[in-house]
Parts: C-alpha cells; structure tokens; sequence
C-alpha cells in the first residue's frame, strides 16, 4: 500500500464513523462536534486529491458556518429537548432497507464507471489551478453565468432566511 | 504540492500532540483531591439557581445565518480576486455586479430590521 | 549553500545525509526530516508565547502606571518560568455536570488551532514551513476551528458564565470574519497570489499599507475582534461574566488558553507585518544595493520579521490597555451597518482602480489617493449621521420642559 492509500483508508474511517455518530449519539450538541470531524474528513480527502482551495473552504464554509450555525441552532432548544425519547421510529427497518437499496444501486453503477479502473491523468507541473479557477469564473466562454447566478441563489437564500426570521418574531 | 499538503497534515499532528504534553505532566505532577464544594458550579460563590443551558436570543441564529451566506459569497470572490491582474476589465467588472448584488442583499436584511439587536 | 545564507534547507540536508546513512530510504528519511523541522518550528512559536507572557505582563503594568513582575531574574525576566511551573502543579479541577472528553479537548484545539498558523508564517526568505498557493485562505479556515473551541469550551462547563460568554466570542468572531476576510483580499488583489510568502516578495519595493491604509485599518480591528480582545472582549466581561468562557478551566488548561490567546495575538502581529508592511523583507529595494545586501541575509530577515510582528503585537496591546469594552449590540450593529458596507465599497474601488491604473505611473498615488477619499467621504457620512443621532437625542426632552412652563 502506498503512504496515500493508508492515508485515504484511515480518512475514510474517520469520515464513515464519526457519521455513524452523528445519527446514534443521544447528545444533540456531541451529533453537531461529530459532524465537524466527518466534515474535516472530507476536506483531508479534498487535500489527497491536491485540491488545497476546496479543502480550505470545505472548513471555512462548513466547519467554521455551517456547523457552528449547528450548534446555535441546537442550543436555542430547550434541553428538555434533548437526551429523551428513542433514536428512531418504527419505520426504521424499511429505511434502512432503502438506503442499502440506494447504497447497492449507487456501487454498482460507479463500479462500471472507467474513472474507477483508469488513472486519472496527472496535472502538468507548475499549473496554477487556482488563477485558472479565476479566470474560468468570470470568462463568457465558461462559468460567468452560473458565478452570477450563485450570487442571485445566495441573495434568494438571504430573502428567505429574512422572512423566517421575521415571520416568527410576530 | 503534494509534499506542502503532507506537511500540513504532519503539522496537524505534531500541532496536537505538543498540547497534549503539558497537560499530561499536570496530570501526573498535580495532586488530586475532589470534593463536592470544590467541583460545584463556579459563580462568585453564589448557589446555582436552575439549568447551566439558558437559552438565548434567536437572535445569535439569525446573525450566525446572515454570516452563513456572505461567508460562501466571500468565498466564491478569492479565485477572482487573485487573477484580477490578468483579467480583463468587463471580467473585474462582473465580479463587481457580484458584489453589489451581495450589497443589496446586507441592504435588504439591514431594512427589514433584521440587523437590530432587539 | 551556507549555514548563513539558507540554514533550514542545510540542516535538513545534513539531517537527510544522516538518516540515509543509517539505511533509511529517501521518502521516510525527507518524513522525519520534516517532522523535525516541525517540532523545531513549534518550540520556536511557544518559546515567543513564553516570552509574551512576560511582555505583555511587564506592558500592562506600564500602561497602569505600575512596575509589573520585577522580582524573579532580570526585570523579572524569569517569571514565566514561575508561572508555568506553578500551572503544571495545580491542582485541575473538572466541575461537576461537565462533559469531560469535550473539556478536555477545547483547550487543546484552541492551542493547536493557532499553532497551525505557524504552518505558514513566512519567517525569512527561506525560513518558513510550507509556502502553499492559498495561505491567506487558510489563515481564516484555521481560525474557524479557534471559534470551534471556544464554543466546546462554553458549552462542556456547564456554567452559565461560560455559556454566555462563549456565545458571545463566537457572534463576535464570526461577524468580524467578514470584514477580515476581504481585508485579506485586498493583498490578494494587489499582489496577485494568495501564498503569503508571494504577498511578502511583491512588496519589496513598496509596502501595501500605502496602496491600501484602510484595508490595514479593517485588518486591525477584524483582528482584534477575532482575538476577542478588548475593546471586543466582551467574551470574557470580568466585571459581568467573570471569565467567559474559561471561568471553570484551571491550571495547565487554562495555561493552553492564555498561551493559545498571546500567541494568537503576536500571529496576528506577524500577519499585519505580513501583509501590508513588507513581512521579513520590504527594504523599499534596498537590499539589491551591493552595500545593504547583507540585509536579505535570513537571519536578520527573522530579526525583521519578529520586529515587525511585535510592533503589530504592540498595537494590539495598546488598543486592549486603553479602551473600554463595548456593548454587544453595538459591537453587532459596527459590524455589520458599518465595517461589512465599507469592506465591500473598499474591495470594489481597489478591484478596479487596480485594473485601470496598474500599469502607469499613477498607480501609487491613485491607489493611496482613493483610500483617503474613502475615509473622508466616511467621516463625513458618519458625522451628519452623529448630528441627526445628537438633534434626536435632544428632541424628545423639549416638550417635558414646556409641560412644566404651563
């Protein structure tokens, strides 16, 4: 095995267990800080696949916003909330039965896939990822549009959040 | 690249271990003698009255939920950021409707009151 | 190559040639080299933060007209020493009700979450750890597990003081990340690279705090705001909320908060210097003179550097020593009704003045100009706005006095 292979299994680990956490642990606030750690998991796989940027901003995005809006969100509630009542409901068997259903489906499609048996073709040396990053968010012949367009989603997202927020203060 | 991206995973690591370190002399060096009044609630010696968990203004959600959304715009203006020098005006320029479409957004949340600690 | 012209790179040769010797091949021998390196580089940074301790100490007492610690060594030079001893043989106390294994790592995480910066921190020409293409990224992106740690902290005490005081820090430190996060944009913008060690060597001719001095000024203060130091210290309110969030820490964890804090704060000295004051380098050119070339040597690069950044730490301190703290809803509302609009404004103008000026001889001056105009046009919004707050102010109480006339 290679040192990248050892890295990506105990990565894998980190990420599937700490999932695993997330749904069974009782404790809201403990679920919130194990979802961080799958988060991170994800951003070391982003750094194996030499994709610094998304690693970066797969913590500042989801580790340092999402999971602390998590949080807050979480401890708004009362704690009478939280460590009562089962983990599950009596539809859990059938679910489950689904999401193996979708796990199997998944893995047998992708194991057709050629991107699983090839090597992907490495990046020449000194290409910068990133300045083509830039240049292809706002070039016409590429991602302008939808760089645009994601202002305009995140703009929706902000309306939204507002009329939530100002619906139940009445 | 790679080896960079290793060496931060390594500083990681070392990063969490030398923490560790004095803490676990302290454990070993520092006497141990609980009692119940030496482990209550710390509150300038006043009986805890209730719960530790308050729960708190909506308020801190709604600013961690506004920060949320200028977070992943701010985000998205880096890679235009570092190749504005090889960009081409009208380029710079659509970066900039992005930012004034994020300004309309803190305009709007500012006039619905959202902004307001009260 | 010398040990005085690139003493990293030969150490770490030598070191290699010795491991090789023993039979280890090359990828395990360059791995324990660079762990080497890294444990030498961590030891620097806490050995600074020992040395803060008394810094900051011997600075506070000057700022309150007293003598500070003078007793132990030289000027008191050893009372850090004192102090840590003193840490490690406390007794640690875990209150009742907490949740130890959370307790335990938020200190831990928040020391290792300013640790990792030095990762990064551009010590001299060719003594850094890694020079990765998105540094001023993940300056932000280590900092959000620094917010992580203190909300673990506020929440596993099981203490109101800690909760609320946790709560808190982080409205603080995520609001303020705004505003940080496109003052380390402008650098960006100018110096076209986000690799902090690229940021530094573009302004070897010219600083950036006289291209952008507002975009150093939203530095300062997102920073000191991050930091949750006062005039932001509103997380920790010794008079109200007692500590914050590390009222129930004691001994060595509490340790690992005030190291993890000083050292944070000297970071984000190095960082100011970094970013907008020419880091190790940015003799305005200088050092291409036969007669100043010794000034890019790396060992009085690190002396410039650590000069610099205790400058930024001296700031930093200066604004915590003399001024009160703030409320937190108008620590909310500068935020957000004053510094967000005026980071954006700021980002646009630089954005496109960079563009339209660049390559011609105003560049210098239009950049240093706009900014000035900015703070004018700023001053002035916020002077009319003062006077319409002053006029209201003093309206509702004239109908009182002409009640008591009649």
């Amino acid at each position: 095995m290679t040192p990248d292979q050892i890295i990506f299994l105990l990565c894998a680990a980190l990420i599937v267990g700490s999932a695993l956490m997330v749904v069974t642990t009782k404790n809201l606030v403990h679920a919130a800080l194990w979802l961080v750690a799958t988060l991170f998991g994800v951003a070391i796989l982003y750094g194996l696949l030499q994709a610094g940027f998304l690693a970066l901003v797969q913590v500042v995005v989801y580790i340092g916003a999402i999971a602390v809006l998590f949080i807050f969100a979480v401890m708004l509630t009362r704690r009478e909330m939280r460590d009562k009542g089962t983990q599950v409901n009596h539809n859990w068997g059938i679910s489950a039965l689904l999401a193996l259903l979708t796990f199997g489906g998944l893995a047998f499609i992708l194991s057709s896939w050629v991107g699983f048996s090839s090597t992907a073709k490495a990046i020449p040396a000194g290409t910068d990822t990133l300045m083509m990053l830039g240049k292809a968010l706002v070039s016409p012949d590429a991602y302008v549009l939808p760089f645009e367009v994601a202002s305009i989603l995140l703009l929706a997202a902000l309306v939204g959040a507002v009329y939530i927020a100002t619906s139940s203060k009445e | 690249m790679q080896s960079e991206w290793l060496y931060i995973g390594l500083f990681l690591v070392i990063g969490i271990i030398v923490p560790i370190v004095p803490l676990v002399a302290s454990h070993f060096l520092a006497p141990h003698k609980p009692n119940p009044i030496k482990q209550s609630t710390y509150e300038c010696g006043i009986e805890t009255v209730g719960e530790s968990w308050v729960q708190f203004k909506a308020q801190y959600y709604i600013f961690a939920l506004v920060f949320l959304i200028f977070d992943v715009e701010t985000v998205f203006l880096f890679p235009w950021a570092l190749a504005l020098g090889k960009l081409p005006l009208f380029a710079v320029l659509e970066g900039i409707i992005f930012i004034l479409i994020l300004i309309a957004g803190l305009t709007f949340t500012w006039r619905k009151g959202l902004l307001e600690w009260a | 190559m010398t040990f005085w012209n690139d003493p990293i790179n030969y150490i770490a040769d030598w070191l290699r040639g010795v491991f090789m010797g023993w039979g280890i091949t090359a990828g395990p021998a360059n791995v324990i080299t660079a762990l080497i390196g890294i444990v030498v580089i961590i030891l620097f940074a806490l050995a600074i933060a020992i040395a803060l301790v008394w810094v900051e100490r011997k600075v506070v007492a000057r700022f309150q007209d007293r003598l500070g610690p003078n007793r132990i060594g030289p000027f008191g030079l050893f009372q850090p020493f004192a102090d840590i001893v003193k840490l490690i043989i406390k007794e640690d106390i875990t209150p009742a009700g907490a949740d130890k294994v959370v307790f335990n790592m938020a200190p831990v995480i928040s020391l290792a979450s300013v640790i990792l910066i030095w990762a990064i921190v551009p010590l001299a020409s060719k003594i850094y750890g890694a020079d990765i293409n998105v540094g001023v990224l993940y300056l932000v992106a280590v900092g959000s597990f620094g917010t992580l740690s203190v909300i673990m902290a506020g929440w596993a005490s099981n203490n109101k003081y800690a909760l609320i005081g946790a709560f808190r820090m982080v409205a603080t430190m995520i609001s303020y990340e705004i505003p940080m996060v496109v003052a380390l944009m402008i650098p960006t913008i100018i110096a076209g690279t986000m690799s902090v060690k690229g940021i530094t060597q573009a302004q070897s001719n010219l600083w950036f705090v006289f291209l952008s001095p507002l975009g150093l000024l939203l530095f300062i203060i997102s920073a000191i705001a991050e930091l949750g130091r006062s005039p932001f210290d509103l997380n920790e309110a010794e008079s109200e909320i007692v500590a914050g969030f590390h009222i129930e820490y004691t001994g060595m964890k509490f340790g690992l908060f005030y190291a993890g804090e000083l050292l944070h704060a000297f970071t984000f000295g190095g960082f100011m210097a970094v970013l907008f004051f020419g880091g190790y380098g940015g003799f305005f050119g200088l050092e291409k003179l036969s007669a100043f070339a010794w000034l890019s040597n790396p060992f009085i690069e690190l002396v410039v550097f650590l000069l610099k950044a205790l400058i930024g730490y001296w700031v930093i301190m200066w604004v915590k020593y003399s001024m009160p703290r703030i409320r937190i809803d108008h620590m909310l509302t500068f935020n957000w009704k004053f510094l967000t609009p005026l980071a954006f404004v700021l980002l646009m103008m630089t954005a496109l003045f960079d563009k339209l000026l660049a390559p011609t001889q105003f560049y210098v001056p239009g950049m240093f100009l706009s900014n000035i105009l900015l703070a004018w046009i700023v001053i002035e919004i916020l002077r009319k706005y003062s006077k319409r707050e002053r006029i209201e102010q003093e309206k509702p109480a004239e109908p009182v006095i002409q009640a008591a006339h009649h």
